[in-house]
């Protein structure tokens, strides 16, 4: 029911749609991902009120083009229901629009993607570091950053 | 009285990362105009040790010890949910005594858990009695825990397909003699807490947060039912057998600290409730399932062929791999007895026989581990702080291809401006304590 709403409000915006083990996923271009969730959030029907989780996959193993996937997890309280939403980014131009005036919780959470990834978002308020210093180089959770690698700590700066 | 030519101007100060009345690393940068907070940043992430990046390293069982870590107050509901998770891309279901099991584990972790926070935070209060009498209480849980899964903190108890040992025969009568004093404590304790005046005026009106904000920033656990929203992972989306016991989530009505105290203490009296109905009613017969769902029973370790069952056994010539990297997996299933275990054989008996040996040496080689079908779930599960979420990626190789957590502390610290900011400074204690903020499983 969820999946078929979509697909009937963002039509080929909607790359692909699933089930797997009973978790509902919708593949979205990126383009679409503030009006979607706009939508997802105030359809009466669906009432996704809670950004539950925001994340991102780093595909560079499976030599997947677009690289990124950035998932999102939500959930409805009123109507109990949950859904992953995934947005495909590409290393070329690694950005999506920030869902910052939407939640405010996704502040933090594409704070930590930025961090982890390097994925810009655009429209956030503050983009910086969020677990590791300023200053550090590079994403740590990228396939392509050594697990061994190591930076000196050279402290917070401010 | 000339104020016009007063300066204003206020003050930065800077508390923590190291400070003794937090408990945890984090810094709160606050801009103070005297006693009053104008406006704060939070600054976390100096517990990070790269959790995520660690789990992507080794094989689905190696990330268990990892999970003990990041709540480490109730370590055995990050290892229920991790493991859940990776037994749902199996597609299995543990066996109905591991499934109990489970659940008695959990709930005594959440009472500990809670026992911790409440404890923690009325002492920074001044009331250092409180504390210790919950600390009392929290080691006979502990010695519960203890008894069943030998070590207190880094258990690593409960792995993907059932639990690594059964309930030992002296665990039922100390855990109720446990519930019975832990009932005393909390008794004497609400005495103590409940309707001292000093204590009250510490909490009640402090740090209140709205059901809106509250939902906005995806804040879950007490933290949200003390806000009125009665929200819990066990009963809107029931996993395990949590659907089967009969408990209640109290909801508070303000959301300020002292509905959070409130909430706290109410949930522990039901997660009591509800280990006491799981012990009466938890039932008989085997604690684990292979990576296909079927029951292994207890002492199923000897090798059939060595008790003579050869029928079906097929005679291969096996090319080895030198590298012993895996790649002699494809004979695996034609070469084996037809037993696909997921969980590690008991140290008995991976010291004790040949087969035990063999089975958690292939266990945890590189390459030889379980292997779950490649796909992605999301498993949520109740936490001590709220709903605390695992996201396994699979590619169908012997590594989980990602392993994300969602951390239940990680939103509400991102609202934390909103509850301290425009109050005095003093009130940022029983604020920041009622978080119960856990630096493991907030920066990972």
């Amino acid at each position: 029911m969820i999946l078929e709403k979509i697909k009937e409000k963002f039509l080929d915006d909607v790359l692909e749609t699933y089930e797997f083990r009973g978790d509902l996923v919708a593949v979205i271009r990126k383009e679409i991902i503030c009006d979607l969730m706009e939508f997802l959030k105030t359809n009466p029907a669906l009432d996704f009120n809670i950004l539950m989780d925001l994340t991102a996959v780093d595909y560079l193993w499976q030599e997947r083009i677009p690289r990124f996937d950035i998932v999102y997890h939500l959930y409805s309280l009123a109507k109990n229901h949950r859904l992953r939403v995934k947005a495909s980014v590409d290393e070329k131009d690694p950005t999506i629009e920030s869902l910052t005036g939407i939640w405010p919780i996704a502040d933090w959470f594409e704070r930590e993607v930025w961090d982890m990834f390097g994925i810009k978002f655009e429209g956030h308020p503050h983009l910086k570091r969020i677990l590791m210093y300023q200053g550090f180089e590079g994403h740590p959770l990228r396939k392509d950053y050594p697990v061994t690698k190591r930076q000196p700590l050279i402290g917070p700066v401010n | 009285m000339n104020t016009a030519q007063t300066r204003q101007h206020t003050m930065m100060l800077n508390m923590g990362p190291s400070h003794p009345a937090m408990h945890g690393i984090i810094r709160l940068v606050l801009e103070l105009d005297g006693e009053r907070v104008v406006n704060s940043d939070v600054e976390i992430g100096y517990l990070h040790r790269a959790f995520e990046k660690s789990s992507e390293q080794s094989g689905y069982l190696q990330v268990i010890p990892y999970t003990d870590r990041l709540n480490y107050v109730s370590p055995l509901i990050n290892n229920m949910g991790y493991s859940m998770a990776v037994e749902r891309l199996f597609g299995i279901k543990p066996t109905e005594r591991c499934e109990y099991i489970r659940v008695i584990m959990s709930e005594l972790s959440r009472v500990s858990d809670h026992l911790t926070c409440i404890g923690a935070s009325a002492m920074e209060l001044g009331a250092f009695t409180a504390f210790l009498y919950m600390i009392k209480a929290r080691e006979l849980l502990y010695q519960g825990i203890e008894m069943v899964t030998g070590a207190r903190l880094t258990i690593s108890y409960i792995r993907p397909g059932g639990v690594k040992a059964d309930l030992p025969a002296e665990f039922e009568p100390h855990i109720r003699n446990a519930i019975k004093e832990t009932r005393k404590i909390l008794k004497e304790c609400d005495k103590l807490l409940t309707r001292n005046r000093i204590f009250v005026d510490r909490l009640k009106g402090i740090g209140i947060i709205s059901k809106e904000d509250a939902l906005a920033y995806g804040i879950t656990g007490p933290f949200l039912r003390s806000t009125g929203i009665d929200y819990d992972v066990r009963k809107n989306c029931p996993y395990s057998v949590y659907n089967r016991f009969d408990f209640d989530i109290p909801v508070g009505t303000t959301g300020d600290n002292y509905d959070r105290y409130l909430c706290r203490m109410e949930e522990m009296e039901q997660s009591l409730q509800i280990v006491e109905q799981a012990l009466s009613s938890i039932p008989g017969g085997n604690l684990m399932v292979d990576t296909e769902g079927r029951e292994i029973p207890a002492a199923m370790m000897v090798d059939l062929a060595k008790m003579g069952e050869t029928e079906g056994l097929i005679q291969l010539e096996v090319d080895l791999d030198p590298t012993l990297q895996g790649g002699t997996r494809k004979y695996f299933d034609a070469v084996e007895a037809p037993e696909k275990r997921a969980v590690l054989p008991a140290k008995e008996d991976t010291y004790g026989n040949i087969e035990g040996l063999m089975q958690h040496f292939k266990l945890v080689m590189l390459g030889h581990g379980i292997t779950p079908p490649a796909g992605e779930v999301y498993q949520a599960v109740e936490g001590g702080n709220g709903e605390l979420g695992f996201f396994v990626v699979s590619d169908g190789s012997g590594r989980p291809y990602r392993v994300r957590v969602r951390p239940p502390c990680f939103p509400i610290m991102a609202a934390l401006p909103l509850m301290i900011n425009g109050g005095f400074l003093a009130d940022i204690i029983p604020t920041f304590g009622s978080v119960n903020m856990i630096g493991g499983e907030l920066d990972r």
